[in-house]
């Protein structure tokens, strides 16, 4: 175990294995995404408060779910790269916070648009909403960090610090909506007891969860390739890597 | 058909949610990929030109 950690940790490796992992990540990260939408446009019933308007929550719930799962494994990956100093995970925080931020623009606009027919309002400053505006506030922050420091390293481990101490916002997220009166209904998947949802409305929207989390991690493995191989470019096994790539394609 | 594109008079809201998320995921897809060509071509360059 300790010895897959280290090599995972090791820049060839991580490139040889992310590689590897594409396909299967992107592959059923662009099956579940159709599929779980197709399912929540067509085969589940409409709801009978909302009409065909709670379809929106197929887009909205896994995006606002992404939102709070990238930015936790972010701060995650900064408390390891603060303690460890490792490589990968300070990659990893910078790289992921711009995917984080976009995900978290897309659960704020599409709740928006849901509220308009529903509350009535495109906004309103309740927790819940405020408190997904301040994720999206503290994403951009961790990238405008990442930006505004010229060394690489010292950049990524501001930006660490800034995950860590942002992190304290994704409970008061979740449970904005138990903690404050607010528009925003209450949970309906993560609930103790059983879900607030049938069956046949559920099951798209978990499957569509589980595609936009693989199509996430596919991705950020990909941005986190690029800026390994940008942070190294000195080093020799970047050239041999480059090289053997440049051999394969010709 | 027309009545699927209607969805119960809330077709403007889905849709428009559906279509911006279809926006963000295509470009989220394809910047990670550009970024990585680009890297590659820069530092391919940069070798070039310390080798010569």
């Amino acid at each position: 175990m300790m010895r897959w950690f280290h090599q995972l940790g090791s820049p060839p490796h991580f490139m040889a294995i992310s590689r590897r992992l594409e396909p299967f990540l992107a592959v059923p990260a662009v099956a579940l995404c159709l599929l779980g939408a197709y399912a929540g446009l067509v085969w589940a019933p409409a709801d009978y408060q909302q009409g065909d308007a709670f379809r929106i929550i197929y887009i909205h719930v896994p995006a606002a779910w992404l939102s709070l799962f990238v930015y936790t494994s972010m701060a995650v990956a900064g408390a390891i790269a603060l303690i460890w100093r490792m490589k990968l995970a300070e990659i990893y925080v910078v790289t992921a916070a711009s995917l984080g931020a976009s995900f978290t623009f897309l659960a704020l606009v599409t709740g928006s648009v849901w509220g308009k027919p529903m509350w009535g309002t495109w906004w309103v400053w309740d927790a819940r909403l405020t408190s997904e505006l301040i994720l999206l506030f503290l994403y951009l922050g961790v990238i405008a960090l990442n930006n505004a420091i010229e060394q690489p390293r010292s950049a990524a481990r501001a930006c660490s610090l800034l995950a860590l101490v942002g992190v304290v916002n994704v409970p008061i997220i979740h449970y904005s909506v138990e903690w404050w009166n607010t528009l925003h209904q209450g949970p309906t998947v993560t609930r103790f007891d059983k879900p607030a949802m049938e069956w046949s409305m559920l099951w798209p929207l978990l499957t569509v969860a589980l595609g936009a989390t693989l199509l996430f991690g596919w991705l950020v493995l990909v941005r986190m390739r690029a800026e390994l191989l940008w942070r190294e470019r000195r080093s020799r096994w970047v050239r041999r890597y480059l090289a053997g790539e440049e051999a394969g394609n010709g | 058909m027309a009545e699927f594109w209607d969805m119960g008079g809330y077709g403007a809201y889905v849709w428009s949610s559906y279509g911006i998320a279809l926006v963000i995921l295509l470009l989220n897809t394809v910047e990670p990929y550009w970024r990585l060509r680009r890297t590659e071509r820069r530092i391919a360059r940069e070798t070039a030109r310390e080798d010569t």
